[in-house]
């Protein structure tokens, strides 16, 4: 009997703004434990709220790339639960008045066109970081009070690769967006997982299982991956789900208990008294409307159409918005298309998952990367060269055309020079000579290779093989 | 000359600014009479003497380079509620023993601006819950007037020490008339402003949507001009309104015609104290001679409004107290896990009273409960909040008693705790409502305990309340009786 798996996603993307959600501290990964606190974030006495309106601001404009209604009226409400990880021991969120409702995203899974809808986004603050030491435990309040954003799915998926292929359209949606920087490392994004097995045909939903904390898309394709067949395998047994929390243990490769419904949280939800309620006026929301970014499906296409890019280099380049700006910005700077795709999708991305860097680490420019090819088109230099005097730039910096002129690697076009190139591997090569005369075209390959050699690169190929074919006769 | 101690805010500013009195002696004078006269009233928890004479002398030195601020070199004592950085602020409870406030809260910050001398911490029921300061982890305060009586609350010791002579005028809270029933009960003048007039930065919440600063005085003017010095938008508090700021001195000094008052009839209950009743009538015919014109209002959701009040404040205390948790500063105690810490902490901490009301506050939020009791409540609030509308159209200033009785004795309510909500039967609706109100002495009892006589307004209508207030107090001089302690100091 064929089963099927119904999967929503909680996903809880950090918000790219430079203060945190209710205090003026910096939102920054990275610093010294609790440097980046004060009275507000540390829920100190007498402290009180005030509301970050770029953290608004993004999580509108997130409804917004994703079709979701705007909500004019919204509210933060307060979420009771003791932790040490929260310094109030609540947690301000929003509760029945989301920022935004509804929406959907369209993407694809193997080729395949898939939609999800979502539920609501809203607004919350992130707790701190605890930290288990040998004999005791410290608590970061770096992260706590941090502006989160936390987008709600419907159960639209069905496998763990749809899971993972809507994973990594929502964050090119978010980085399109410039909402998140969507920092896996970080912890920019984090989810949970509501999961439930149902035979094919059934019209209910299964009972569903919830997998909470997942820090990474990997760890949740392959919670996914073990969690399904568990739950298949349970009910086949006769044994019915009970409605839990989980945890994925990546180690074990297994979910595992973390709690029961009956030890479910009573949260308390009221509404915030220290905030009030969100207002947000129609004009400002439809000037944010109109200054959305064109997102990467949309981007893709132009690729495609309007630059001829074959479809493949195209979902490549939009895959990282900071590739595809940087490839932009080449073209900008002089480079055809083809050209340009190609070098950015060898060697640059070759560098870059060489050394895990982003592409606005490398020391090479759009400017310097579109200089570097019209040397190439221009037979300045071959592709050879341009290769070795990529590598300088991307080791120590510096501008292509100044590296071609002080090295001389400039490429030696002279056809008197060539020819005398040629005369002299002709002369030490007598055996390939004859190969050649005799009908191996292989022969000529290696003399033309000899050729390069000899010029120490530089000999334009093209003139070379003219100059060895007019010699051999 | 007055003995220094026994000056208003603005005789004393007045003194400094004229050159005729140094900040310092007022500092001396006061702390002299705190030292002789506060083991029998108990109104400070604590008086850091070295920090407020370093201020006082900071002020004359202002005075000396020719500086002048309307508070200038006077000292101003402040409820344990409000964080003044580096000195304890304890609430009112064991939990946060050993605590200092690491910043300045908004209206400590802007009555220093003014001049101001910030002197000790002043007792109150814990984390403000309470009548009577009988709440209080630390020790009783009394009733300057009878001793043996408790002295209100939960500002209790900054009535006392307004009453007493030991502060020139101190700051209080009033969630559900803690400025205004202890103030009525010691025979001074309590301001509770409009939700959202003065800043909550670093008041330590105990209702939220409720919670509203105000000062004690020894008069109406000094209310105002402490009023002045605090009043104003804020941008470390959203809840704060963004009203123009006023000088609310100008209002006072006129007489009363042209203005109309509501007698609300359900403010005049069977089983008030007579006296207190025929105090507060009294007090309304002097209005009337003074130009006002009376009329008849009906507030029917009065009734209701003890139940709504310890709805919401309830709720909102439960999840605002949720942070005193051991883990990272004030009392705690070590436990085997976290849930260990937080229930011995808290088990340790929190008295009574404070457990009582989390109780209740985190029930009425329960799953299930929520809709009957929060919600509800909410709706009676709005409801509430509609009849003071309907009212104010009628007049532009209500009149009733404060408190329905005079002081009362130690440990005369502590066993009934609904006895002793009730002593904020006149004073929840202003706090629910969101306006204004303002209790003023009105005369004594028989047993020569004060009596107050409260003036409501609309949201934004101090200028209306204090003017009453004001005409009414130059019209009597029950505000210029003092109680029988010891005065010669």
């Amino acid at each position: 009997m064929a089963w099927q798996a119904d999967i929503g996603l909680e996903v809880h993307v950090q918000l790219r703004t430079r203060s945190k959600m209710f205090c003026g501290c910096p939102n920054a990964f990275g610093a010294e434990p609790n440097t980046q606190v004060c009275p507000v974030c540390l829920g100190y006495p007498g402290a009180l709220p005030v509301a970050n309106e770029e953290a608004i601001r993004l999580t509108v404009r997130a409804g917004l790339l994703l079709d979701s209604t705007i909500n004019l009226a919204s509210k933060f409400d307060r979420k009771n639960y003791f932790y040490p990880d929260q310094a109030k021991n609540y947690q301000i969120s929003q509760y029945d008045q989301p920022l935004c409702s509804g929406g959907h995203l369209d993407f694809e899974v193997d080729g395949a066109p898939a939609r999800v809808r979502l539920t609501r986004i809203h607004l919350e603050e992130d707790v701190a970081k605890n930290m288990h030491f040998e004999a005791a435990s410290g608590i970061d309040f770096n992260r706590g009070g941090t502006p989160l954003m936390e987008i709600v799915t419907e159960p639209d998926l069905h496998t763990p690769e749809q899971a993972l292929a809507f994973l990594q359209a929502l964050k090119q949606v978010m980085q399109y967006g410039e909402i998140s920087d969507c920092n896996l490392e970080q912890g920019n994004i984090r989810c949970d997982i509501n999961c439930s097995v149902r035979r094919a045909g059934d019209s209910a939903l299964g009972t569903k299982i919830e997998i909470k904390n997942m820090n990474t898309f990997r760890g949740v394709f392959r919670a996914l991956q073990h969690e399904i067949p568990r739950q298949i395998r349970e009910l086949e047994k006769g044994r019915p789900i009970v409605q839990e929390t989980r945890r994925w243990d990546d180690d074990a490769s297994r979910t595992e208990s973390m709690r029961s419904k009956e030890d479910a949280h009573d949260y308390r939800y009221f509404p915030e008294p220290d905030l009030p309620p969100v207002r947000l006026d129609a004009a400002v929301v439809e000037g944010w409307r109109a200054s959305l970014p064109e997102l990467p499906a949309a981007r893709r296409a132009r690729f495609v159409t309007a630059l001829g890019l074959p479809e493949y280099d195209a979902g490549v380049l939009v895959a990282d918005k900071e590739v595809a700006d940087f490839f932009e910005a080449t073209l900008k700077a002089g480079a055809p298309a083809k050209a340009a795709s190609n070098w950015i999708m060898t060697e640059l991305m070759a560098r870059m998952s060489a050394t895990s860097e982003a592409i606005s680490a490398l020391r090479v420019t759009p400017a310097a990367l579109a200089s570097l090819i019209q040397m190439i088109e221009s037979r300045v230099i071959n592709g050879t060269t341009a290769k070795d005097v990529l590598g300088i730039v991307l080791a120590e910096g510096g501008d292509p055309k100044v590296l071609v002129q002080q090295r001389g690697l400039a490429q030696v076009s002279d056809a008197g020079a060539i020819e005398a190139f040629v005369a002299q591997v002709i002369a030490a090569n007598e055996k390939s000579v004859r190969d050649y005369q005799a009908g191996k075209p292989a022969a000529f390959e290696f003399l033309v290779g000899q050729v390069m050699k000899l010029s120490r690169g530089k000999a334009n190929p093209q003139l070379a093989r003219e100059g060895l074919k007019k010699q051999l006769g | 000359m007055d003995a220094l101690h026994a000056f208003t805010v603005g005789e004393a500013a007045r003194h400094v600014r004229e050159g005729t009195v140094t900040s310092v002696q007022l500092a001396e004078a006061l702390l002299a009479r705190i030292a002789k006269l506060d083991p029998t009233v108990g109104a400070y928890l604590s008086v850091d003497r070295d920090d407020v004479l370093r201020q006082a002398r900071a002020a004359d030195a202002r005075r000396a380079k020719g500086e002048t601020a309307p508070l200038l070199g006077v000292p101003i004592g402040v409820k344990d509620v409000l964080n003044v950085k580096g000195q304890p602020c304890t609430c009112g409870s064991q939990i946060l023993a050993g605590y200092r406030a690491p910043y300045d809260a908004t209206a400590i910050q802007r009555l220093r601006e003014a001049g101001a001398v910030i002197l000790g911490r002043l007792n109150m029921d814990e984390f403000a819950m309470g009548s009577s300061t009988e709440n209080s982890s630390w020790q009783p305060t009394r009733n300057p007037w009878d001793t043996a009586r408790v002295p209100g609350g939960s500002s209790g010791g900054s009535a006392a020490a307004v009453a007493a002579d030991l502060a020139l005028a101190t700051l209080g809270t009033d969630t559900g008339g803690s400025i205004r029933q202890p103030a009525a009960l010691c025979g001074c003048v309590g301001l509770k402003p409009t939700y959202g007039r003065i800043s909550r930065y670093g008041l330590v919440a105990y209702a939220s949507s409720l919670d509203q600063i105000g000062p004690l005085t020894k008069d109406v003017r000094d209310a105002a001009l402490l009023l002045n010095a605090m009043a104003g938008p804020d941008p470390m508090d959203s809840t704060t309104l963004k009203a123009p700021p006023v000088d609310f001195t100008a209002a006072l000094g006129r007489d009363l015609r042209g203005l109309k008052l509501g007698l609300p009839r359900e403010y005049f209950i069977d089983g008030m104290d007579p006296e207190v009743e025929r105090a507060v009538r009294d007090a309304v015919r002097q209005c009337e001679q003074l130009g006002a014109t009376v009329v008849p209002v009906e507030l029917p959701q009065t009734k209701y409004a003890i139940a709504t009040y310890y709805i919401v404040a309830t709720a909102e205390a439960s999840a605002n107290l949720a942070r005193f948790d051991g883990v990272r500063y004030g009392l705690r105690v070590a436990g085997d896990d976290p849930i260990e810490l937080y229930e011995r902490t808290r088990a340790k901490g929190f008295g009574p009273e404070v457990k009582r009301r989390i109780i209740l506050g985190t029930y009425v939020l329960s799953s299930g409960y929520y809709d009957a009791y929060y919600l509800r409540a909410q709706k009676v609030r709005s409801w509430i909040r509609a009849g003071f509308d309907e009212a104010f159209r009628r007049c532009d200033a209500l009149l009733t008693p404060t408190s329905p009785t005079p002081a009362f004795r130690f440990g005369e309510r502590t066993d009934d705790p609904l006895q002793m909500y009730l002593s904020d039967i006149f004073t929840v609706t202003v706090n629910l409502a969101g306006i204004c109100g303002i209790s003023v002495p009105c005369g004594f009892t028989g047993a020569g305990l004060p009596v107050g006589l409260q003036v409501i307004g609309p949201a934004l209508g101090e200028e209306t309340i204090l003017r009453v207030a004001h005409a009414y107090e130059q019209s009597t001089d029950w505000h210029k009786r003092r109680p029988p302690l010891n005065n010669n100091g």
